[in-house]
């Protein structure tokens, strides 16, 4: 064991790797070249579509203790990871690791097979009762949870090397051109996958929505694509998307969105070119109904809004509050619609949204991000990763990535939820650095990194209610009570990889 | 602060028997709030939730904002225990239910008397703000209005007076206008402020919206809530205009100056300024301070000179 520069000890070898301690975010300088798959050709006449996912999976030459990926788009309504993987057990391919953009609770199918040793390593985040059951030492697997750039960057160098990736592709030609935009199981942008179209040994796209060729407008080329292969269905359409995504009507979460809001306000950068980006969260939306009454009321007209892509920030750029979308996801009906439909909605690769190992990722260009937490400490450390249980229940996404980018990273989170105070001495885990967050904001008051003496005058200056964070966490725990902490074991259930791949926390097992 | 300059728009009911929203209180920004023991509170939880109110408020040490909290009326069993039980935690007042007559605030006040003895709290600490929710309450309002110094505010209540009435409650109110406005003559009269009824469809800002104005207008002074989302809809139109609020400051230029000159009575632009215009803009100006449009403190003795 070793410790990192924030006392978090972590192996210095896990799943058979040497691991890199986390430093600072700007530590780790790449080296070396990108990773390159073979050199392929394809000739005139030959035919990429094949019968069947299992005629596909003998065809890409899968076999004992290779990597497969999916993408995560089609979010809870996904059927193809856990059609994959029994086939994968049906042809008695076994010893698989798992490279996918996230797992989902309706992966919780894969469970029987990890068990039986066809699935033996994660090298994705998991969200639901994968990461709860190694958490709780009941399903024996190595866990890698990574950002959505750190993912980026770990297939561009190398270090997850996918053998074969199976791409769900809502719209998709014989030639392998795909969208995600038109068919029943539309999903938007399939900005995850872009990685897994570039740097996969085997491309296989799976389609419920075979169209003649050629697609259009094509997110990915048939170039990147081996195989191509037609099923009955996708996924449940209900469960890909929300059919809407709504502002929350909780008092508190109100006045947290109004108070972020004045923040941003404050700080300046609510001006021409302002660039912004929101969850998906009642709270996060409530901000950006906040935010976009500002820039109608100033006339200000944004440069971009990035990230998972909700119908609010859809409205805004049809209100010319944003000049672009920069999509990587989208998170409900609207967005999908629009992404098929307007030219300045762009579907953007995960290695443009967060990639650090680039000449420059979206995340670098933010103004401000609002993010959540489900614990944040005395340091500005914030978890997502781990609920108060100890649980590994929740993916990193892009967390990490656009906080270590935006001029602004704000968390916002009610004080006190189920009855824990939210603001600790110590998070359990560490998702994302101290350093990385700005600003806090809950009903109880905003706390301001030291490290802006500035902004903190200029919040002052506008009578917000700005409080040392050791205050604000006083308040709390003065309603709340300090809680017992919870048990572990020293056994580690998970890696938490920073964005440049140094291990900035390891989740370990609970004691129960 | 004296008394009728004390500022009440926002009067926030809170069910005295859920913790999580007792527990928001401090952080929520309306100018008062009324804990509920009557009608919030099913009959079975009485005794749960007055042992609540008074921790509650026992532990709110940090007071920014006043607390009420509406008893059950007093010819229920629940009454007096709610008095009891609660006032120890020193609470700013009570809001009284079916205040319909005179003689029923009378007996609370001579009740609230005897706890302030027992207590050792100065006689009058606990305010009264009675009620008026039926017939017979908005005819008695003129009198219930002065039977007591501890009475601050009248504060309409819409719906059992609508009960009382036999007839429906309307978006528009018209069916509200005699009621409101006599609640309005009685407090105004006597030098208290009026508070009008609640607005219950949450989710219908527009007609809030159109209601608080119309209330303003008759010249209640402040409105009774049901949810945090209406406070700043309130506070937002009872807020002074611009223009009001230079006019205010001219006014307290132009007294400064008088009193200066040794005399309590000016002209300003030909318009004679006198204690009741001062009275007026100094809450014009609190009130724009209070919203943070302004940033002057104005002192008592600005408004009344010094002795």
């Amino acid at each position: 064991m070793v410790q990192n520069s924030l006392g978090r000890f972590i192996p210095e070898i896990y799943n058979g790797k040497k691991r890199i301690p986390y430093k600072t975010p700007n530590t780790i300088i790449p080296v070396g070249r990108e990773y390159a798959r073979p050199v392929k050709a394809f000739r005139p006449g030959d035919r990429k579509l094949l019968g069947s996912l299992r005629e596909a999976i003998i065809a890409s030459g899968l076999k004992d203790g290779m990597t497969i990926s999916t993408h995560h788009h089609l979010r809870n309504g996904d059927f193809l990871l856990n059609a994959i993987v029994k086939e994968l057990d049906e042809l008695g391919i076994g010893n698989i690791t798992i490279a996918s953009s996230s797992v989902h609770p309706v992966h919780a199918e894969l469970i029987p097979y990890i068990r039986k040793g066809v699935i033996t390593s994660l090298e994705c985040g998991v969200n639901g009762l994968i990461g709860e059951l190694a958490t709780k030492g009941e399903l024996d697997i190595p866990i890698i949870v990574r950002s959505h750039g750190g993912r980026a960057r770990s297939m561009m160098t190398g270090e997850v090397k996918v053998d074969v990736a199976f791409i769900a592709a809502p719209c998709c030609d014989e030639y392998g051109n795909m969208n995600g935009y038109y068919g029943k199981s539309a999903c938007g942008s399939l900005g995850y996958s872009h990685v897994d179209a570039r740097y996969a040994d085997k491309v296989i796209a799976v389609t419920d929505n075979l169209v003649p060729h050629p697609v259009s407008p094509i997110a990915i080329s048939q170039t990147c694509v081996d195989y191509v292969v037609a099923v009955e269905s996708l996924g449940d359409p209900a469960k890909i998307v929300s059919t809407t995504t709504k502002v929350t009507k909780d008092p508190i979460g109100l006045m947290i969105a109004k108070n972020t809001a004045d923040v941003i306000d404050a700080s300046g950068l609510l001006k021409d070119g302002f660039s912004f980006q929101t969850g998906a969260g009642g709270t996060s939306l409530a901000v950006a109904e906040n935010v976009r009454r500002k820039m109608l009321e100033k006339n200000i007209k944004g440069s971009f809004g990035s990230g998972g892509i909700t119908g609010y920030f859809v409205e805004m750029l049809r209100e010319g509050l944003f000049h672009t979308l920069m999509d990587v996801q989208c998170f409900d009906l609207n967005a999908v619609k629009s992404i098929g439909e307007n030219f300045n909605h762009q579907e953007i690769s995960a290695d443009l949204y967060a990639n650090p190992f680039n000449m420059g990722s979206i995340v670098n260009m933010l103004d401000v991000v609002i993010l959540g937490a489900t614990e944040i400490d005395v340091n500005f450390n914030v978890n997502v990763n781990t609920e108060s249980n100890g649980y590994l229940l929740h993916n990193t996404g892009g967390h990490t990535d656009t906080a270590a980018g935006a001029k602004l990273a704000i968390i916002v989170a009610p004080s006190i939820r189920g009855r824990l105070p939210i603001i600790m001495d110590d998070v359990i885990t560490v998702t994302t650095p101290g350093e990385n967050i700005d600003i806090i904001v809950t009903e109880r008051g905003i706390a301001v990194n030291d490290k802006h003496p500035e902004l903190k005058k200029e919040l002052l200056k506008a009578k917000l209610p700005v409080k040392n964070i050791h205050d604000i966490k006083k308040e709390i725990t003065d309603i709340t009570g300090v809680p017992r902490p919870v048990q572990f074991t020293d056994e580690i259930a998970a890696l938490i990889e920073y964005r440049d791949g140094s291990i900035i926390d390891a989740v370990r097992r609970v004691k129960e | 602060m004296e008394e009728t300059l004390s500022i009440r728009r926002s009067l926030l009911y809170v069910p005295g028997n859920m913790p999580s929203m007792l527990q928001n209180i401090p952080i929520f920004n309306c100018d008062a709030v009324f804990i509920d023991l009557e009608d919030a509170v099913p009959m079975n939880e009485k005794d749960a939730a007055r042992l609540l109110v008074k921790s509650f408020i026992q532990s709110y040490k940090n007071r920014n904002k006043e607390v009420f909290f509406r008893m059950n009326a007093l010819d229920t069993e629940w009454g007096y225990d709610d008095l009891l039980t609660v006032l120890p935690a020193l609470p700013d007042g009570v809001r009284l239910p079916k205040a319909d007559t005179p003689e029923i605030v009378e007996r609370l006040d001579t009740f609230l008397t005897e706890c302030e003895e027992n207590l050792g709290l100065e006689i009058g600490r606990f305010k009264i703000i009675p009620s008026i929710e039926s017939a017979l309450g908005v005819i008695n309002c003129i009198k219930t209005a002065r039977c007591s110094s501890r009475v601050i505010a009248l504060a309409f209540g819409a719906e059992d007076y609508t009960t009382s009435m036999g007839i429906e409650r309307t978006k528009t109110g018209e069916e509200l206008f005699q009621a409101r406005n006599r609640v309005v003559w009685a407090a105004k009269a006597a030098g208290i402020q009026a508070i009008d009824t609640i607005f219950a469809d949450v989710s219908d800002e527009e007609s809030f919206t159109r209601e608080v104005r119309l209330i303003k207008g008759l010249g209640f002074t402040g409105k009774s809530l049901i949810n945090p989302r209406q406070i700043d809809i309130v506070h937002k139109i009872f807020a002074p205009g611009k223009d009001e609020i230079e006019y205010a400051l001219e006014i307290i230029e132009a007294i400064k100056l008088a009193r200066e000159m040794g005399t309590g009575v000016i002209s300003l632009r030909g318009k004679m300024i006198d204690a009741p215009i001062v009275k007026r803009a100094a809450r014009v100006l609190r009130t724009a301070a209070s919203l943070g449009m302004i940033d002057i403190e104005i002192s008592d003795e600005v408004i009344h000179g010094t002795k």
